[in-house]
């Protein structure tokens, strides 16, 4: 599979909020404005891009079965994978710490526009779910999986820019009561799932 | 301290997922059927019981400016805990469940209970804030999974539950139930009934 295939598949078939329902709390609670979800799927595509290849290379380099053998061939048979989940969330939020600190020193105007969502986002499940699911498909380099990491950001952007608009219309809408908030936005967010479904059917 | 109103509350009136709407992120594709539902549901209940519980015996030692790596990294232990009983113990679930055992760490109920309650109460209160908190999530994963695993499937944890005689006069079982997008929709429908009904109290 070319990198281009693999970047459509992870906008439009593999999509993050309409496939696996991942980041949905930011997803519900950040999207009442185009411009603010914006801001956050900005900074969601940014974070995964620098934190699934680190993550790719702390996989193959120290975490896969025999992965070891690269210091000493005694360590061949050493299975570290155990250790994946506490490592990998602490590669996130320690590159979410460190990429908040350099965006606040170099580019001020990014970060008055990025700021606020950056703490959010070392608890987004679209970040560690990227990281896993990257685990477990076996990507054959580091840019394949920063492809994979670009296409998955920018499909979560598309889709909390594609509710928040909805959202925004809906305001003059006429809505059950107990519907209202949340609720319809649940039911939106399934149809919208529906119609993306459309995009399985197609072979890369 | 009331066992009860810790036990109970977060069942229906506090309930993490139709009232805080915490926790819907990753758990909405194990409801396709019951069981992984079951055991994850399970699952995240110790895991937000035995976090609040080790958070709250720490809360006086840990300083306010790390306390999101230590809360992370002391969940990420558990879920590590609970992933290995489960591969020991039910792989077939295991494998079903795949990256969604993992991202119980981010799951936003545990971390939004040891922010708003670990960290200000004892142990054995917090301890039963997550066991309640925790029943609550399982409460509405297990509403969801059951409807999907009925309608779509016509099964109830495996066991054809639909009698055959109803294929035999044209029912057939509705397909879309077992797709992730009617997930939404069935919590969508569940959160219209829950809102009306405490509206009309």
């Amino acid at each position: 599979m070319s990198l281009f295939h693999l970047f459509l598949k992870s906008v439009f078939v593999d999509n993050m909020i309409f496939a696996y329902f991942l980041g949905m709390c930011s997803y519900l609670a950040v999207s009442k404005t185009v411009k603010t979800s914006a801001g956050l799927g900005l900074a969601v595509t940014f974070v995964l891009v620098v934190t699934v290849p680190v993550n790719y290379l702390i996989n193959k380099y120290l975490l896969a079965p025999g992965a070891l053998a690269w210091i000493s061939p005694r360590l061949a048979t050493l299975d570290l994978s155990f250790l994946t989940y506490i490592l990998f969330i602490a590669i996130i939020a320690a590159i979410v710490q460190i990429l908040e600190m350099v965006i606040e020193t170099f580019t001020p105007s990014l970060y008055s526009a990025l700021g606020i969502f950056l703490p959010l986002i070392a608890v987004n499940c679209a970040i560690l779910g990227c990281s896993l699911f990257m685990q477990e498909r076996g990507f054959a380099n580091v840019g394949e999986a920063a492809v994979f990491g670009l296409g998955s950001g920018l499909g979560w952007l598309l889709a909390i820019v594609a509710i928040a608009a909805i959202r925004e219309k809906l305001r003059y809408s006429k809505i059950p009561k107990g519907l209202q908030g949340i609720g319809i936005s649940f039911i939106i967010t399934g149809l919208m799932g529906i119609a993306f479904m459309a995009f399985m059917g197609i072979k890369l | 301290m009331n066992v009860k109103k810790l036990l109970i509350e977060p069942l229906r009136k506090t309930n993490p997922v139709t009232v805080l709407v915490l926790g819907i992120c990753s758990c909405l594709a194990v409801t396709a059927q019951l069981k992984p539902a079951l055991v994850m549901g399970a699952s995240v209940t110790v895991v937000t019981a035995f976090s609040n519980l080790i958070i709250s015996l720490l809360r006086k030692g840990i300083p306010s400016r790390i306390r999101i790596i230590v809360q992370l990294v002391v969940v990420a232990t558990l879920v590590i805990l609970i992933d290995q009983f489960l591969k020991a113990f039910a792989y077939d679930v295991s494998k079903q469940l795949s990256v969604y055992v993992g991202l119980i760490i981010t799951n936003c109920i545990i971390m939004g209970r040891l922010e708003a309650f670990a960290l200000s109460h004892g142990p054995i209160e917090s301890f039963l804030d997550g066991v309640g908190n925790g029943l609550g999530y399982s409460l509405i994963l297990v509403i969801v999974a059951f409807f999907r695993e009925l309608l779509g499937s016509g099964t109830l944890l495996g066991y054809q539950v639909i009698p055959p005689s109803f294929y035999e006069a044209g029912y057939q079982n509705n397909g879309l139930m077992i797709l992730p997008p009617m997930a939404l929709i069935v919590i969508g429908v569940v959160l219209w009934i829950n809102n009306s009904k405490t509206e009309s109290k």
